[in-house]
């Protein structure tokens, strides 16, 4: 299976809750489109939570970072919630923790855009 | 219920088509392998990911999807230990030649993580390139002590 998608506002953070996986082909380019299409749309508190992703290689990672990179140019932000112990370590070993802000609770993680 | 003991397996030695299908076979056919010599799952995944990031290498850097060309897989268990062999056709590289993915410049670079997560995840691992061309990958993981 790859990645599923759906968004949902909380106030003004847009929330996508991505279900799957998130690797080379199908799954990282769904990703890449959505995103993009949040930031030309104006989106610019973008909250990826990643609770229900069970896998990602070294594309979805480039995903995240092109995620990340896209929101940004777009005036925007996008943090990152609920990473399995898996990913997190993958953000360890690639020193990603250094970029992306994430979080565990997504009230805190709303919170923290404002 | 027979335990398999890892000298039972029989080696795997064989010529892969450079797509994505061969990247998802490797795996299956390797984690069967790592799973029947006792990995714990937590292994398990770190072998899957390493050997999809090698094919991908091998398969879309390497041999760039070109029919003509093949990946080589060799796996052998031999005691605690399964190492594993991926070569493509490709025009290889020196990996001394790739930016480096951990340096502040190279952070949010797309691409180029593959063979960081490799050796962060496997025991041995060694990337060269093949003559007349190509890139060969050797990587090896062993049974935890006791496990």
């Amino acid at each position: 299976m790859s990645v599923k998608l759906t968004t949902r506002q909380v106030g003004d953070v847009t929330v996508i809750d991505a279900v799957g996986r998130i690797t080379l082909g199908e799954g990282a380019s769904t990703f890449r489109d959505t995103i993009r299409d949040m930031a030309s749309g104006g989106h610019k508190k973008v909250l990826l939570n990643l609770g229900e992703v069970s896998y990602i290689d070294s594309s979805g990672i480039g995903e995240l970072v092109s995620g990340f990179t896209t929101v940004t140019n777009h005036g925007g932000i996008l943090k990152l919630l609920g990473l399995s112990k898996r990913v997190k370590d993958l953000l360890q070993i690639t020193k990603l923790y250094t970029v992306f802000e994430v979080f565990d609770d997504e009230a805190e993680a709303v919170r923290s855009f404002t | 219920m027979g335990e398999t003991t890892p000298s039972e397996f029989q080696p795997v030695d064989t010529l892969l088509d450079s797509t994505l299908e061969s990247v998802d076979s490797a795996e299956t056919t390797i984690l069967g392998m790592a799973e029947k010599m006792g990995f714990d799952e937590d292994d398990l995944h770190k072998i899957g990911m390493s050997v999809r990031e090698a094919m991908v290498n091998a398969v879309v850097h390497g041999n760039r999807y070109n029919s003509r060309k093949k990946v080589q897989l060799r796996v052998k268990a031999a005691g605690s230990e399964l190492a594993i062999e991926i070569a493509d056709e490709g025009e290889g590289f020196e990996r001394e030649n790739l930016p480096d993915p951990l340096a502040e410049e190279n952070l949010l670079r797309h691409s180029g993580r593959g063979l960081l997560l490799i050796e962060a995840f496997m025991d041995e691992f060694q990337v060269r390139k093949r003559e007349p061309r190509g890139t060969h990958i050797r990587m090896v993981k062993r049974l935890a002590a006791g496990g």
